[in-house]
């Protein structure tokens, strides 16, 4: 066993270094600085065309698809030192590099791989994730949105439905889709996966006036929306295959974090408690926080054990689910501790106390992580499935028509 | 970087698994129980014979010289299997605490009969309710007089390493008139406790006083395999159960509340794992973090096999509630483990100083 890099990984780590250093600063985003969401995604196209240029694109990727065919482990090390810098990364990077592309090399054709993929690289294109519907989430194959051909002999596809929960979707140039392509068979079966400019006619994004007071997320709608037939990502029915491929991504990539227990120690010891100590002084707190942070320290080294095991070809499979599972509740819990520390006071703070603003922010955005990209629920599913081997849930739907279903 | 356990210690606790399998059934643990017995000397003598004793003790002194981990995969095995030996209170603090802080001649006289099995050592550092680590015991002109209470596995040990006034050790052999042993009533049947009075009794100054964080840091990391080990143990018996019993025509097994149940003991029982595991290597390659490693694999061991052994009976019912089945094994030494060596307040007061310090050096 061995924590430490080795010697290959670490010339790895000096080399992204040596690279970081010369160019992250100057796309650093300032800490609290203020832009909009559209100089965001500008920024993010920027930095991704530096990386583009530097050759710190596309790390994992296959070198024959422009990648530069590295393995986990040298992705994760890139990924901890970007991590330093305070870069405009978001899905409007992220859904392109980690679910378009995979799917896109892997269910797509030559042609779709020559479009989409070295410009997706560069950050000249950007994406967004058409996926959940409001009758939709954990049960994704439920989607109802669908598509049928034109009647004018063309091929092209016509898309008439609802999305949701689409990050981005209103500043991105395209999108990943999945619809229904035949409502006579079972919900799995027939779905089938496209790419859509959202530039298209018929599509109106909304933006969502969401709980925390941002609104990243987007309803999209889609009215007779035109797809040619080229912008069809696997046969037919093949969706569910696509969405799966995309999904991987996604469990695989939660794992990053905003904020973790250091911070929540310093509002702690930043916040008296009226009897000449912190609250780090409170027993109370002592103890949530430091159990909290033993969890947090277990989760890193689980995933340098994830690593391993990825590095020497096995699977981690719904194990990997655990981290994200670990990490939103915990992120929940410990921001409402935080937030009762001070009292009145971290409900409305006085202007300029912007760490209790940052608790606030934290606590409401928890919710998304409970929720986003494998619910807690689903999660434990996996987990009591695939890794315990317990049985399946009961499914009334499986082998029925999709359009018999009540919905 | 190369985070698993290396294929010899995978075989080592493969070997200490196979031992126990034949050795501590759960029937075996109910004859000890029920005849009274103070341990299971022929399991002891049979970890010994492989060599599983001197693991970590120095070649010089009779060991495989072998380090954390290694010693991280036996204690796995015994939590798993709940084994009714003093593996912890002879090896894992006694032998260390001599190996530490004992003189050369100290080492020379019990390292060798630990190693073989020959003698068996305790690690007396509590007095009753107060402080964990207490030190009204007092050494003075070679004669150690005070109490502790409640010392592990008492009865049978040959020496005691006893926490003294001013933080050092002092080695006393108990089968002498200075000490009285009184037996106490164990909650934990597998592990008897006792109080030991000292009336003069003839011991040993140790040498290096503050040896002590590093004994209890190195034991809080093996006290956390051996809370994983004990953990999966339960995982894996309340899953079996519940995939076997039916309830309203369907496993117990395919319903949501325990799946989620278990599903929740799997990961908290893989977080420890993994603190367990970093902080074997800590102990053995990165001194400066083994502190902050052992409180938080501390923490989550305790954590992690809390909620296992609760769960675990739960999933079984009624069942759960009888001797014949086997839930009440982990119930009973869960308890016993979640506040030896300090409970989960100390050890979150050392890991919050851990960090804090580590942390006001970064700064």
């Amino acid at each position: 066993m061995d924590f430490n890099d080795s010697s290959e990984e670490a010339a790895f780590r000096s080399q992204a270094r040596d690279w970081l250093a010369a160019h992250a600063p100057a796309h650093e985003l300032t800490p609290g600085e203020k832009i909009s969401d559209t100089e965001e995604a500008d920024r993010g196209r920027a930095w991704m065309r530096a990386l583009y240029e530097g050759g710190w694109s596309g790390l994992t990727f296959p070198k024959a698809l422009g990648g530069r065919g590295l393995s986990g482990a040298e992705a994760v090390i890139f990924a901890e030192e970007e991590g330093k810098y305070h870069l405009p990364k978001g899905p409007f990077t992220s859904i392109g590099t980690g679910m378009a592309l995979p799917v896109i090399a892997k269910h797509g054709t030559d042609a779709q791989r020559a479009r989409f993929i070295e410009a997706t690289l560069k950050g000249d294109l950007t994406w967004c994730q058409l996926f959940s519907e409001p009758a939709a989430g954990s049960d994704l194959a439920a989607l109802r949105t669908k598509a049928v051909r034109a009647d004018d002999g063309s091929g092209d596809w016509i898309v008439n439905g609802q999305k949701v929960w689409s990050s981005w979707a209103h500043l991105t140039d395209w999108g990943i889709l999945v619809v229904r392509t035949d409502p006579t068979l079972p919900k799995h079966k027939g779905l089938t996966f496209f790419v859509v400019d959202m530039k298209t006619p018929g599509i109106e994004t909304r933006p969502i006036r969401q709980i925390s007071g941002a609104s990243e997320f987007n309803e999209t709608f889609l009215t007779d929306v035109r797809i040619p037939d080229a912008n069809r990502i696997g046969a037919e029915g093949e969706g569910w295959a696509c969405c799966m491929t995309v999904l991987m991504g996604e469990r695989l990539g939660s794992g990053a974090h905003r904020s973790g227990i250091g911070p929540l120690l310093d509002y702690a010891a930043a916040t008296p408690d009226g009897h000449g100590g912190t609250m780090l002084d409170d027993r109370a707190v002592r103890q949530q926080l430091a159990e909290a942070l033993a969890e947090e320290q277990g989760e890193r080294f689980f995933q340098a054990r994830l690593r391993t095991m990825v590095s020497k070809g096995e699977n981690p499979g719904a194990l990997a689910g655990m981290v994200k599972l670990a990490y939103a509740g915990r992120y929940q819990k410990t921001n409402g501790l935080a937030l009762e520390l001070r009292g009145l006071a971290g409900i409305a703070p006085e202007a300029g106390d912007t760490a209790t603003g940052d608790v606030q922010y934290d606590y409401i955005y928890s919710t998304v992580m409970r929720i986003a990209g494998g619910a807690d629920e689903v999660l434990r599913n996996q987990i009591a499935e695939r890794v315990l081997g317990m049985p399946g849930e009961v499914r009334m739907d499986k082998d029925v028509p999709f359009e018999t279903l009540k919905g | 970087m190369n985070f698993d356990l290396s294929d010899e210690q995978k075989m080592l606790g493969e070997q200490a698994r196979s031992l126990l399998a034949d050795m501590s059934s759960f029937d075996r643990l109910r004859t000890l129980i029920d005849s009274g017995a103070e341990w299971d000397e022929p399991l002891w003598r049979a970890l010994a014979d492989m060599g599983f004793l001197g693991a970590a003790i120095p070649e010089e002194h009779g060991g495989l010289g072998l380090g954390a981990l290694d010693l991280g995969v036996i204690m796995e095995a015994l939590g798993a299997a709940n084994a009714a030996v003093p593996f912890m209170s002879s090896i894992i603090l006694g032998a260390e605490a001599i190996r530490l802080a004992g003189s050369e001649a100290q080492k020379a006289a019990w390292l060798p009969k630990l190693a073989s099995g020959e003698a068996v050592a305790t690690f007396a550092y509590t007095e009753g309710p107060g402080p964990v680590f207490a030190t009204g015991a007092s050494l003075a002109g070679g004669r150690l007089s005070g109490s502790k209470s409640p010392v592990a596995d008492a009865g049978i040990a040959d020496i005691a390493v006893v926490l003294v006034a001013g933080g050092s050790f002092a080695l006393v052999e108990l089968d002498q008139p200075g000490v009285t042993r009184t037996k106490l009533d164990s909650f934990d049947q597998l592990r008897p406790h006792y109080r030991l009075d000292f009336a003069g009794a003839v011991a040993e100054a140790m040498l290096g006083a503050g040896k002590l964080d590093r004994l209890i840091d190195h034991a809080a990391v093996l006290a956390a395999f051996e809370a994983v080990g004990a953990s999966e143990a339960c995982l894996r018996m309340a899953r079996d159960y519940a995939m076997e019993r039916q309830m309203f025509g369907r496993p117990l097994a395919g319903y949501q509340a325990i799946k989620h149940k278990l599903a929740d003991v799997a990961v908290a029982t893989e977080l420890a794992r993994s603190n367990a595991y970093y902080g074997g290597w800590a102990a053995e390659s990165s001194p400066d973090d083994l502190p902050a490693a052992a409180a938080a694999a501390r923490l989550s061991g305790i954590k992690c096999f809390e909620l296992a052994a609760r769960e675990n009976l739960q999933v079984h019912g009624g069942i759960g509630y009888t001797f014949e089945a086997n839930c009440h094994f982990y119930y009973r030494r869960e308890r016993m483990l979640a506040v030896h060596l300090g409970n989960r307040g100390f050890w979150a007061d050392r890991l919050l100083d851990a960090q804090r310090g580590s942390q006001a050096k970064a700064a």
